[in-house]
């Protein structure tokens, strides 16, 4: 472990841990932040592991718990580790996509100390939902969400923004007030991952961009004080990148279903970082000694024009998936930024996706699931 | 929203107020989001348990920092953890 520059002042501790507690997953929806290739990581981590993982980020100062995956509901022993991390005094929050989720479980979950319950939606209606996820769930997540309210929990409701539902936007809005959300997360969709290849027929046109941003900050102040509404930009149309991750290895900690240890859930991507795995060091020592953990660490890994940047402390240079997707450098500026050299590549791949829009023949979506993912190894 | 005086005061049940003792302060947990909380917002949080008014309060908190004229403030910060959420009346 290389460990961290002795001149440099000692990195503040996670505060949010995902514990991404397996791949599988029954939905398929084409915009997965899932690797590519997740089909050929078969171990996942135990019982045990995950436990040991929750006690030593916890005594980090780790607060905040985001059980996720692929569909984290598929592990059987998802309560046990709830009743855990409530014993450690996280803030859990689920994040699921409903499927298989049934009243008994709720309850159980509840028991077992679990704060919040995100469910994901994928359209307002049933027909383009079932199509998005690849299986007939809408009725059921619809009943999910009455169930999670019924039963205590603040509910949050988490619809991803694309092409083919952002015209839903007004419907999107009227559905989650009815099912009587605390929150709703209008998450416009990232492109890594599966929604990277996917990203001529995901990407929408800035003016439908901006129609659905203005009718979503309309509502916002309809519903002010009963229902909140977090709408997560899409940065193609920004003019400065993300402050990605709150910067690198400052707060955010995912470990993997396989026990890797990453700064971001698509880190994965990027080459070369031999990311630690939890079975061989402990939760300390990756997050303070590890190559990984230290490589975008402070300011001294930039390039021009990030180094001499008077932003550069506000958005860390962006983000470092993006950089290295789509100029194919990991140390470049995130291309999002009107400042990047390589800012071009944003507005090709703008127009790229207007044309497939406007083309007869558009070819079909990458379904995220095993099969697709074996012929990407 | 404005503080009702007649009312007693109750932290939101979809909220947690916790202590941190990595950070050494008391933090507002709700659905993927955190509050730090300096130590007057804390203990006037803290105080918020369904029975105690507005006066309550104010009586209380003088009495145990052994001073007076809180009203202002404490009326102030509960109207702003009113309309984030934090409390209920």
């Amino acid at each position: 472990m290389a460990g961290y520059n002795n001149n440099q002042i000692k990195p503040t501790p996670p505060r949010w841990l995902l514990a991404e507690l397996t791949y599988s997953c029954p939905l398929q929806c084409p915009y997965c932040s899932n690797p590519l290739d997740y089909a050929s990581y078969k171990t996942e981590l135990s019982t045990d592991d995950w436990k040991r993982v929750l006690t030593q980020a916890r005594k980090m100062g780790a607060v905040q718990l985001g059980f996720s995956g692929g569909e984290p509901l598929t592990r059987q022993d998802l309560p046990e580790l709830v009743r855990h991390a409530r014993e450690l005094g996280y803030y859990s929050n689920l994040i699921t996509s409903g499927y298989g989720m049934t009243e008994e479980k709720i309850v159980q979950l509840k028991e077992a100390g679990l704060d919040h319950i995100q469910v994901s939606i994928q359209a307002s209606t049933q027909e383009l939902n079932d199509h998005i996820a690849g299986t007939a769930s809408f009725e059921h997540k619809k009943q999910v969400a009455h169930l999670v309210k019924k039963h205590g929990y603040p509910m949050v409701l988490c619809v991803v923004i694309h092409r083919e539902n952002i015209h839903q936007m007004p419907e999107i809005l009227a559905m989650a007030e009815e099912l009587g959300a605390d929150y709703l997360e209008l998450a416009n969709t990232q492109y890594y991952g599966w929604a990277h290849i996917n990203r001529d027929l995901l990407l929408p046109t800035q003016e439908q961009f901006e129609k659905a941003e203005a009718i979503a900050q309309a509502y916002k102040e309809k519903v002010a004080g009963k229902m909140k509404i977090y709408y997560v930009v899409p940065d193609f149309y920004e003019d400065r990148p993300k402050a990605c991750m709150n910067g690198w290895g400052t707060t955010f900690l995912t470990i993997a279903p396989d026990g890797v240890a990453l700064p971001c859930h698509s880190a994965r991507e990027l080459p070369g970082l031999e990311c630690p795995n939890v079975n061989d060091y402990s939760i300390e020592e990756i997050w303070y000694e590890s190559k990984t953990f230290n490589f975008f660490r402070g300011f001294d890994w930039m390039k021009e024009p990030c180094r001499s940047c008077d932003e550069k402390e506000k958005d860390f240079g962006g983000c470092r998936c993006q950089a290295y997707l789509l100029t194919g450098d990991m140390y470049n500026t995130d291309p999002v930024c009107s400042k990047s050299p390589e800012h071009g590549v944003i507005g090709q791949a703008i127009e790229s996706a207007r044309v497939a829009a406007l083309a007869a023949d558009e070819k079909p979506l990458v379904f995220r699931n095993s099969k697709n993912s074996r012929g990407m190894d | 929203m404005t503080i009702n005086p007649q009312l007693p005061i109750h932290f939101s049940r979809t909220h947690r107020l916790q202590w941190e003792e990595a950070q050494q302060k008391f933090v507002i947990l709700y659905p993927e989001g955190m509050v730090e909380l300096n130590q007057s917002s804390a203990e006037i949080l803290k105080c918020c348990d369904g029975e105690r008014t507005l006066a309550d309060i104010v009586t209380e908190l003088e009495q145990k920092f052994a001073t007076s004229g809180l009203h202002p403030d404490i009326s102030a910060f509960l109207e702003v953890a009113l309309n984030n959420g934090w409390i209920q009346q």
